[in-house]
């Protein structure tokens, strides 16, 4: 039997309340506030912080597959599969795809995994909606990651599983439209409600099972009440039933159901059964029950951990710009080269995974790779060295407000490795009256830039914050 | 024994340098020709007498087709070097050496820079194609790492560093004010400094050098040939330059209150001129004064100033016109501006007017040695010059 060994979450830094957007606007808005990926974030460097969450403490070369599920990736034609091994150093010739386009790719996904093998499942999105609508009220940006399998390290066997397809127009984007387009939305919720009738009983029936033996109900259905509504007619009470995420985070695509589910394991005891429903033009369906080595699982940030560091305070207009919603009069500095696709190539292992080389002669780690070595000036004797992971501080810094940048004033800092080492790299999520010399930072998946129609991705130092620490 | 260097070797004996300032209304070979023709007028010669030249310019034109064309010379070698900031030096330096090895009995080091003309603030410099990861910071933001970390290391307060920095650019807007060379000739009071708007912090627009066009020319020749031309030639007693590994960007051993390569470029260049208590035996410097802090690590770089007591030595007054050891007496980079190419040419421009007594409001009395660093890059790596330059033969 299948199932998951370990799971991660993203959610990014900034969060915006919806009342700003109300605000703007003069009209009511719904209540909380909603995850937004900064300027440097996107699906992809998402989804790499959630499965470097989820990958804490096990051996990523052991993975055989890896599922990338988004409706949101950079790129409408070039896979976003080898950037993701890259930066998480997976073997070569692991096995990956991109599940795209269905808001049920995430959990789809999880269920194309392979009993016998090591997968990776990542569920990340990035949606936008249009300024004055629903969507943009609803939506939220974030990430979840598991890790599946099978044997004594699993936390939660998927009992069983089932999907149904039924095609219904409710929710779509078509390849030139940017923002996502919604029919009527009583036809989604009450196909939704007809699919769940029709397969939860059965389903919990065939597995020996009723819903009051379920601990938690993963729904996550169409609009902000459907999954309620879903829930109940199939004998679920409330109080068994996933908080959504609505309030603190928002409808992440595709990882909001996989969002949940970090949630709900965070919570469950061993013996637990979870069952998860996720929909989109169709359902997939899957019961969980924990197992006693979710006690041994090693901490980690996840959903719980993410909530609880945030910016609260991102305006209303930085969303506007960091989504290029408004057209901004450009910085008066040269606009950004695109990057030297040959000079990518020759840096992909270095810069997507973050690895310098380390001296055989004296030790030394130093980031960029050198052939010859800074301290001792002996000639290629180096070893890879990767930095990911580990902490280092801030040794001096500057607040840059000529450079370029989404968000200035642009911070740099020179930042010195606490076990050797020295990169000098922007400091992303962090307020310019925090930063100071001997600050604890560690190193955080970004894409720098698009230039040219190319994502680039590389690494920046955040702070590490208490609450966050695992 | 060390290697014989170029001590009293070589002496200039014309000068010539624009103004600096935001020429709108001349071009790159208006400044070439105007410096030019002022140091060939200076030196009393003909613009064929020169059997070859330097041409120093980082970003304003290639080859030394950039100087032949608007000066017309008759199909003499020209050279263009590039070395960032340290340009103009970098052209002055190669001049010296050809001159010494006795292949020409005369030439021409001259630098320039249009900035003005990209419709940018500040330096933009065109980037060699690259994987693009490295952080597009400013050129203040990378000299303001050395604010933080000096005011770290020495326990001063945001306030006193302010103070210090203040000082700093205070003095250079000063003495820039005695130039009628110079870009800005106006005094600028320290509260306006100390609050002028941020650029990099905890840099603001007041801690910068100017940025300006501008050209400066020198006419070299052997010592035993100078007096032919002049009674008061500069004799020229140490050239040194120091390129650094990029210790600043992999080492943690650089703390960002010390550039080695300007110890390294000092230190040969006192051996060289014979130069044992700098503080004592400088009269007067031109130092890289790009950025305000950039300054207080060279005093001590330099020997200027003991370890981590630079910062007393500006409150002190040290380094002002009435003080022990002037520096930037011409009012530096900072007031009077900093066109790359020409920068250097132009530090040696001022030591050769206090040295002939020509420096107006501002001279000196009677200055015997002057010092002139020159510093292309950052502080995590960079090219550094240092000359030494008399008044007088050893």
């Amino acid at each position: 039997m299948k199932g998951i060994i370990s799971y991660g979450a993203y959610i990014p830094y900034n969060r915006l309340q919806r009342k700003k957007i109300g605000e703007f606007f003069g009209k009511a808005a719904h209540r909380g506030e909603k995850a937004v990926a900064g300027y440097d974030e996107d699906s992809v460097s998402m989804g790499v912080e959630a499965a470097l969450d989820c990958l804490h403490g096990t051996n990523s070369q052991e993975i055989d597959a890896v599922y990338f599920a988004t409706t949101s990736a950079p790129y409408k034609e070039k896979g976003s599969v080898s950037t993701i091994a890259a930066a998480l150093q997976l073997k070569e010739n692991v096995r990956g795809i991109e599940a795209t386009s269905s808001l049920r790719s995430g959990t789809s996904a999880m269920l194309a995994a392979n009993e016998f093998e090591q997968t990776l499942v990542i569920a990340s999105d990035c949606r936008t909606g249009a300024p004055t609508g629903q969507n943009e009220q609803w939506f939220g940006d974030g990430a979840a990651s598991f890790l599946i399998g099978h044997g004594s390290e699993v936390i939660a066997n998927i009992i069983d599983a089932s999907s149904v397809q039924g095609e219904v127009v409710s929710e779509w984007r078509s390849q030139t439209d940017s923002f996502t387009q919604n029919w009527e939305e009583r036809l989604g919720s009450t196909v939704f409600l007809k699919q769940v009738k029709e397969v939860v009983t059965p389903f919990l029936e065939k597995n020996n099972c009723t819903a009051d033996a379920i601990n938690k109900v993963i729904i996550s259905g169409p609009g902000t009440r459907a999954h309620t509504q879903a829930a109940s007619a199939v004998g679920f009470q409330k109080n068994q039933i996933q908080d959504p995420l609505f309030d603190s985070v928002g409808a992440a695509g595709n990882a909001h159901a996989p969002m949940m589910l970090v949630s709900a394991l965070e919570e469950a005891k061993p013996g637990d059964k979870l069952l998860v429903v996720a929909f989109a033009e169709g359902l997939d369906v899957m019961l969980l029950e924990v197992t006693e080595a979710i006690s041994r699982l090693a901490k980690r940030k996840g959903v719980q951990g993410y909530l609880t560091v945030k910016n609260d305070q991102t305006s209303y207009s930085d969303y506007l710009k960091w989504r290029n919603l408004l057209e901004i009069e450009p910085p008066r500095r040269p606009e950004t080269d695109r990057p030297s696709a040959p000079a990518l190539y020759r840096g992909y292992h270095q810069n997507l995974s973050f690895t310098g080389s380390k001296c055989r002669n004296c030790g030394t780690p130093q980031f960029p790779k050198q052939r010859i070595c800074t301290q001792c000036q002996v000639k290629d004797e180096m070893d890879d060295y990767r930095f990911v992971g580990q902490s280092a501080k801030v040794m001096t810094y500057t607040l840059d407000h000529l450079a370029a940048s989404p968000a200035p004033p642009m911070i740099v800092a020179v930042v010195d490795f606490d076990k050797g080492g020295r990169i000098i790299c922007e400091v992303t999520d962090c307020h310019p009256k925090e930063i100071e010399i001997g600050m604890n930072v560690e190193m955080t998946f970004r894409r720098l830039y698009e230039a040219g129609g190319i994502s680039n991705y590389f690494w920046k130092a955040r702070p590490i914050r208490q609450k966050e620490s695992v | 024994m060390s290697r014989k260097g170029i001590s009293d070797k070589v002496a200039v004996i014309g000068m010539g340098c624009t103004r600096f300032a935001e020429h709108w209304d001349k071009s790159v070979d208006d400044l070439l020709v105007d410096a030019a023709y002022e140091a060939f007028a200076d030196a009393g010669i003909e613009p064929a007498d020169i059997e070859a030249a330097w041409l120093g310019t980082m970003i304003s034109g290639y080859a030394g087709i950039t100087l032949s064309g608007p000066l017309k010379t008759q199909f003499i070698p020209v050279t263009r070097v590039e070395n960032m900031c340290a340009t103009g030096s970098e052209a002055f330096r190669n001049a010296c050496y050809a001159v010494a090895s006795g292949a020409y009995d005369i030439v021409l080091a001259i630098g320039v820079e249009k900035l003005k003309d990209s419709g940018f603030s500040g330096l933009n410099s065109p980037k060699p194609p690259s994987d693009g990861t490295a952080p597009n910071f400013s050129a203040p933001a990378s000299f303001s790492f050395l604010a933080p970390a000096y005011f770290e290391k020495y326990g001063l307060s945001a306030k006193q560093g302010r103070e210090v920095l203040s000082r700093i650019a205070w003095k250079n807007h000063y003495n820039g004010s005695l130039n009628p060379k110079a870009q800005y000739r106006n005094e600028v009071p320290m509260e306006k400094i100390s609050n002028s708007p941020m650029v990099a912090a905890p840099l603001g627009i007041m801690d910068c050098s100017g940025v300006a066009d501008g050209a400066a020319a020198a006419i070299i020749v052997r010592t035993e040939d100078a007096h032919k031309y002049r009674k008061d030639p500069m004799y020229v007693k140490a050239l040194s330059i120091a390129a650094g590994p990029g210790d600043g960007r992999l080492r943690q051993d650089f703390d960002f209150t010390s550039i080695k390569e300007n110890v390294i470029s000092s230190q040969a260049a006192y051996r060289e001129a014979g130069i044992k208590d700098p503080r004592k035996e400088i009269s007067m410097a031109e130092v890289h004064d790009c950025f305000t802090p950039t300054e207080l690590v060279i005093y001590e770089d330099l020997g200027f100033s003991e370890r981590g007591q630079g910062w007393k030595d500006v409150l002190n007054g040290v380094f002002e016109l009435g003080g022990e050891l002037p520096v930037n007496p011409d009012g530096g980079l900072k007031s009077f501006g900093h066109p790359i190419g020409a920068s250097g040419l132009r530090m040696l421009y001022e030591m050769y007017l206090q040295f002939q007594g020509r420096a107006g409001k501002r001279q000196l009395d009677n200055p015997k040695i002057g010092l002139t660093h020159n510093l292309g890059g950052t502080p995590m790596q960079c090219v550094s010059f240092v000359s030494i330059v008399g008044k007088e033969l050893s």
